[in-house]
């Protein structure tokens, strides 16, 4: 299991999504679809055609920059967090 | 049970609702909706009085909010508004209009959605995205985006749509396909003779119950048509300006329409020699009347967005505009006097007029 942390502006977007959620995955994709299988829609705010993470989404994996195909491990700690972007 | 007017806005970061009265002397404002996000279009389906909002985040990306409650609380879903993992992203909603009980979405890149469930999931339109003049498109100053849907008010397989900078396009099956309408417009912006495509339509709308009569603004002018767009004849006329945005249709006198001329696209696009007005029409665009009442004479340096003007159905009718600085002014007699209904909000990108019961 992973630990997600999840934008606070999110939230008001996906109906019941939580700040930090504990989700199942081997990938970064995979944790987002998991995501979404408990708050449908969540996927669709932080992932774009390709299948590629939103531009101005960033997600770190225990610290380290990540893609939808970086690998998840157990216990590890996932970031998705907005780019300073914007005004 | 009270009849109430709202002013739906949508705004650079978020939707805002204005409302007043019938006699539309005094408004409150209430928002930001929406969470903040980049609102494009505002509409409301008369048949449910669902609110949909359409509008592109920077960071969470395109999507279509829904209200069922005037506004006060949103849910949002863009499933299904993808060109698929091989086709480009889109970056916002620009349009969002419903259609005989369904509801449809113009995007950026240029392209038509069409939803079924209310908002809730969405298919895309392939018949338009696959004309034979696509690899021929391109984009205007704001992208290539589909900012335009005009529904045939009885048939519910004939419908227009407007692309900038390809023009404009009909249907008479649904969708499955489509023929650019653009005969007798300008494009003074690439050389020879007017293409068949390639025009920057700004705004299309309908003349009230005349199907076939349509009216345009232009980036090369204003035009009428009253065939269903298959020849268009320019009336610019006496307007200071061929360039404009922004147009609203009258309810009930197909001859009546509102325009809004800007300086020219290199000289600032914002209003002739900083006096505010807004054109109207009363005799199918053979001649143009200015009304500048009430709105700023001298320093408005202001500008007027394609989607940014309304009108309501009350009589008589009122007209309403907001810039692309905050101001929102609306006038409650058609156009001749003006008067300010907020001026501090964001960038005004939307605006429309509804009447409900609260």
């Amino acid at each position: 299991m992973a630990l997600v942390i999840l934008p606070r502006s999110l939230a008001p977007l996906v109906p019941g999504l939580p700040h930090r959620a504990t989700v199942d995955g081997g990938t970064v994709g995979e944790v987002i679809r998991a995501l979404d299988a408990s708050w449908p829609g969540v996927a669709n705010r932080l992932c774009d055609a390709g299948p590629a993470l939103r531009d101005h989404i960033n997600v770190w994996v225990d610290g380290e920059p990540a893609t939808l195909a970086t690998p998840v491990g157990p216990g590890a700690t996932v970031h998705v967090i907005p780019a300073i972007a914007g005004g | 049970m009270a009849e109430r007017l709202l002013l739906l806005v949508g705004t650079k970061k978020g939707a805002f609702i204005a409302e007043s009265g019938p006699d539309r002397k005094s408004w409150t404002v209430r928002g930001p909706t929406c969470e903040g996000y980049p609102i494009q279009d505002i509409n409301r389906d008369p048949a449910t009085g669902v609110l949909y909002a359409g509008g592109g985040s920077l960071w969470y990306g395109p999507t279509v909010f829904r209200s069922e409650d005037n506004g006060r609380t949103w849910s949002q879903s863009s499933e299904g508004l993808t060109y698929g993992d091989d086709g480009p992203k889109i970056s916002a909603v620009w349009n969002v209009t419903p259609v005989h009980g369904a509801l449809y979405a113009g995007v950026g890149p240029a392209g038509l959605f069409r939803s079924e469930d209310e908002g809730r999931s969405w298919q895309h339109v392939e018949g338009l995205t696959n004309h034979a003049t696509r690899p021929t498109w391109q984009p205007g100053a704001g992208g290539l985006i589909l900012h335009s849907i005009v529904p045939h008010p009885t048939d519910p397989a004939r419908m227009w749509v407007a692309i900038s900078a390809v023009g404009t396009f009909e249907t008479v099956d649904g969708g499955a396909s489509w023929e650019p309408r653009n005969r007798g417009v300008r494009a003074d912006f690439v050389p020879g003779p007017p293409p068949e495509t390639g025009q920057c339509v700004h705004k299309l709308v309908m003349a009230a119950g005349e199907p076939e009569h349509l009216y345009q603004q232009n980036h090369c002018g204003v035009y009428r048509s009253l065939d269903g767009g298959r020849q268009w004849e320019e009336i610019t006329g006496s307007l200071p300006s061929d360039f404009g945005f922004a147009m609203a249709a009258h309810p009930r006198d197909p001859q009546t329409v509102w325009t809004i001329p800007l300086t020219a696209p290199d000289q600032g696009r914002y209003m002739p020699d900083g006096r505010a007005a807004v054109w109207r029409t009363q005799d199918g665009g053979d001649s143009w009347i200015r009304g500048d009442a009430g709105l700023p004479g001298r320093d408005a340096y202001i500008g007027v967005l394609r989607e940014a003007m309304a009108r309501d159905d009350l009589d008589p009718v009122g007209v309403y505009f907001g810039t692309s600085t905050g101001q929102l002014y609306g006038s409650a007699d058609g156009g001749e006097t003006w008067a300010a209904v907020t001026t501090t909000l964001p960038p005004i990108w939307s605006v429309e007029a509804i009447r409900v019961d609260e």
